[in-house]
């Protein structure tokens, strides 16, 4: 089903936002460059003098029209992990993310009062559409983590769940005859929603964000962030960053997978914005005329998606409108690899492997290469 | 600890959920498109046909620029493959370029196995392909892409059928390589006689089950060209790079004296259909049928031959593993063996040879005895010779001296003349 609200176009943000806004410009020149990619402009075949549009142009550049073609026609998979303690309004960011009721939570409210006993993980899936796009929207919930009184290794059955995912890929993939499209549930994207105390990381948040940051992309955020003033929101957000570095947690966009010095460029800029202070709702109230999503309250209305009172908008476009891609690249080329090596490793009990960059050090090689 | 329960809820039939407003992952084809555009194209074209049929004028023409490379001679002793890789640049698409050339291809005497190198070649390109998959430390999105994603068949214009190498050939290929057949200088073949070759073709070939490469009819926006392209197989085309004046604008054409056949022209040839088709239309779809099917087809055929099989999907990877511990166990033996027959063998040439030289030693004694008793005899012959001698010798002696002993009786007895005992005394003396 098509969105219905035409409202908002997709460079909404340049309307009603502060003018020296990252964002704007990563868009821009994104979509700067997607126009260039018409068909009729300029060729310039290695050796050939432009002699004129019809006679120099080959028509290699179509292959990008090819290429989008078929995507639109798959479409695609996103899976993101929620994980925080409860009450912090996960479900509620989801829902507001994708601005669609995805998340369980918000269907059947007898579900607040319980409290799991024990970590579960409930993952969900939803087809959403927008002009023509079509996405496979997973998202994984996990209700009871950090709850108990005891939270020793709570992050284990997380992270169990994601090398299962990981697990279930390699399998699909070194089968003899496997499916023309392997379905991807490999988690992408993880969200960690820390609680806005306004001093530092707790144990557990350092705990899990350096077990995990090594098997997929975690995206910290503060939780509630309208209980912070601003200032409260950058010494807080300070605190974070030191406390990251100290402990040598390496969170999404990592630093060491910036490719060329543009990448490198905004992705700095995002890691100064990391984490982001979030606020989610899903109710939308009048403010100055326009219909907005925000918290109403007695001293005022928190819009959120006013970058002024809060960072949502950044977020949903680093997940969503930016780097969605790049963040399905990371966990299959690296997370996804490195699960991979030390899968195929471990059970390979020959002494004389060589685990360095160029040979492969697996039997197997040899064994391939002599049996042909 | 805590333990986990894991639910999938609405496992396979996710629900459809409306938006309310935008969320914007319309940008996700742009962010995919934007990646490919940073890392890059590959494509690879692979053509064969005989010697002299244009492939690579036509490839010239196709891609608007001058690739190196002098034509091939007539008197190749085999069929060979010469690839060369260009990068080429459009707007902002870089596109790895790799031709493949068939080399020598119908200009052998005999051609039962013209086809070998070139289904070898394909071969390989899969084979590094599938080695690098199945590394433990791979680098595959960064992976050079060498396998064939097209092979254009040139087809001579005979105007009567197709040859049998070429059927030959095109049966082995189809299930390797997607093959777009298209018939070369087709400005030899008269438009009556080409809608005649092309029907001719066409049922040859679906006579003998060779599959040709169909263009994809399943997307809405280019299933109706892609469909009326299909009925124009096989492309008779015309490649040429020079440039001739018609009106007031320079086109590529070839002149003859009675005209000019204009290579852009669709009513000369099916140059632009061929370019439509092959670059512009569907480059990506035979790349993925390329990667789809018949990289498929070639690994499990592969896995299949090395003895590898499915089973059930919780023992995998430990089947998987101990098929290869297996495996390296069986190689492992099989290298002992070897070494151990070599090793015999060794052992068995020194013995021989021992045995030779001392065969040959012991001749040499025999050798030297023979003729240690050769000379022995000889000695002992020549010694019973001088003995014989020494008897006579000795014999005429005693007879000599028997005789003075009777002449010195005579004279005592006769009281002859001095003169006489003088003289026999002389001739005595001689004596």
């Amino acid at each position: 089903m098509q969105a219905t609200d035409q409202r908002e176009p997709y460079m909404e943000l340049q309307e009603g936002s502060d003018s020296e806004l990252w964002q704007s410009e990563v868009i821009t020149s994104f979509y700067g460059n997607m126009a260039d990619t018409a068909k009729t402009t300029h060729p310039q075949p290695a050796g050939r003098p432009e002699k004129g549009a019809e006679f120099g142009y080959v028509g290699i550049d179509a292959i990008l029209e090819q290429m989008r073609r078929k995507a639109m026609k798959q479409g695609f998979e996103l899976n993101i992990m929620v994980v925080g303690q409860s009450g912090l309004g996960k479900s509620t960011l989801i829902n507001t993310l994708f601005k669609s009721k995805v998340s369980r939570r918000s269907v059947m409210p007898s579900d607040e009062e319980r409290i799991p006993k024990t970590i579960e993980i409930k993952s969900v899936s939803h087809d959403i559409e927008e002009k023509g796009v079509r996405m496979k929207l997973t998202v994984i919930d996990t209700p009871g983590f950090g709850d108990q009184i005891n939270n020793e290794n709570c992050w284990q059955p997380i992270m169990k769940f994601i090398n299962e995912q990981y697990e279930q890929y390699l399998q699909e993939e070194i089968n003899i005859s496997r499916k023309k499209r392997i379905p991807d549930s490999r988690v992408h994207c993880c969200i960690y929603f820390i609680p806005p105390t306004g001093h530092c990381l707790r144990p557990i948040d350092i705990e899990f964000m350096r077990h995990l940051s090594k098997v997929v992309n975690i995206v910290p955020v503060i939780a509630k962030a309208d209980t912070l003033t601003l200032e409260e929101r950058d010494f807080f957000k300070q605190k974070i960053r030191e406390d990251l570095r100290v402990n040598e947690i390496e969170v999404y966009p990592q630093k060491e997978f910036d490719e060329d010095s543009e990448d490198r460029m905004i992705n700095d800029k995002i890691r100064e914005m990391i984490p982001f202070a979030v606020v989610g709702s899903d109710q939308e109230y009048q403010v100055n005329g326009k219909r907005l999503l925000g918290r109403k309250t007695r001293w005022g209305t928190v819009e959120v998606e006013n970058t002024a009172h809060c960072e949502f908008a950044y977020l949903r476009d680093l997940l969503i409108r930016t780097h969605m891609q790049n963040l399905k690249d990371i966990t299959s080329s690296i997370h996804y690899e490195v699960y991979r090596v030390r899968r195929l490793n471990e059970n390979n009990t020959h002494p004389s492997d060589q685990p360095n960059g160029h040979s492969n050090g697996v039997p197997t090689h040899e064994v391939l290469s002599h049996e042909m | 600890m805590a333990a986990t329960e894991i639910a999938r809820q609405a496992g396979e039939g996710a629900r459809a959920v409306p938006l309310s407003g935008h969320v914007g992952f319309d940008s996700m084809p742009d962010q995919l498109v934007n990646k490919s555009v940073n890392h890059g194209f590959c494509f690879n074209i692979l053509c064969v046909g005989e010697t002299g049929l244009g492939k690579s004028t036509l490839m010239d023409t196709l891609f608007n620029t001058k690739f190196e490379g002098d034509p091939t001679q007539h008197n190749q002793p085999g069929v060979q493959l010469k690839s060369n890789t260009y990068e080429l640049q459009e707007s902002n698409v870089r596109l790895k370029l790799t031709i493949v050339n068939s080399v020598g291809f119908g200009d052998q005497i005999n051609k039962e196995d013209s086809y070998k190198p070139i289904v070898e070649f394909i071969d390989t390109q899969f084979e590094a392909y599938l080695q690098e998959e199945l590394k433990i430390k791979r680098t595959l999105h960064s992976y050079h892409d060498t396998r064939v994603h097209a092979c254009l068949y040139f087809i001579s214009p005979t105007g009567h059928s197709l040859k049998s190498l070429d059927l030959v050939t095109m049966k082995k290929l189809d299930s390797k390589v997607n093959i777009i057949p298209i018939i070369a200088k087709s400005d030899a073949i008269s438009k009556s006689e080409l809608a005649k070759f092309k029907i001719k073709i066409t049922s040859e070939l679906v006579s003998n089950g060779v599959q040709i490469y169909q263009f994809p009819t399943d997307d809405e926006t280019v299933a109706e060209i892609n469909s009326t392209m299909n009925g124009h197989l096989p492309f008779a085309v015309v490649g040429s790079t020079e440039e001739v004046k018609i009106g007031n604008k320079m086109v590529k054409a070839r002149q003859y004296p009675w005209g000019t056949v204009q290579v852009e022209n669709e009513n000369h040839c099916d140059f632009v259909k061929l370019r439509e088709m092959l670059i512009r239309v569907n480059m990506e779809d035979l790349r993925e049928q390329t990667h789809t099917r018949h990289y498929e087809l070639y690994r499990r055929c592969k896995l299949e031959e090395m003895g590898f099989k499915d089973t059930d999907p919780d023992s995998k990877p430990f089947s998987l593993q101990e098929t290869y511990e297996a495996k390296r166990n069986e190689f492992m033996g099989e290298l002992q063996k070897k070494e151990e027959e070599m090793r015999q063998m060794f052992v068995q040439r020194v013995k021989e040879k021992e045995a030779e030289l001392k065969e040959a030693e012991k001749e040499l004694h025999e050798k030297f005895d023979r003729l240690k008793k050769l000379h022995q005899d000889e000695k002992k012959k020549l010694e019973d010779k001088k003995k014989s001698l020494d008897d006579e010798l000795n014999i005429f002696k005693q007879k000599k001296t028997a005789a003075e002993l009777l002449q010195s009786q005579a004279q005592q007895a006769g009281g002859s003349t001095t003169l006489k005992r003088d003289k026999e005394r002389k001739n005595s003396g001689f004596l």
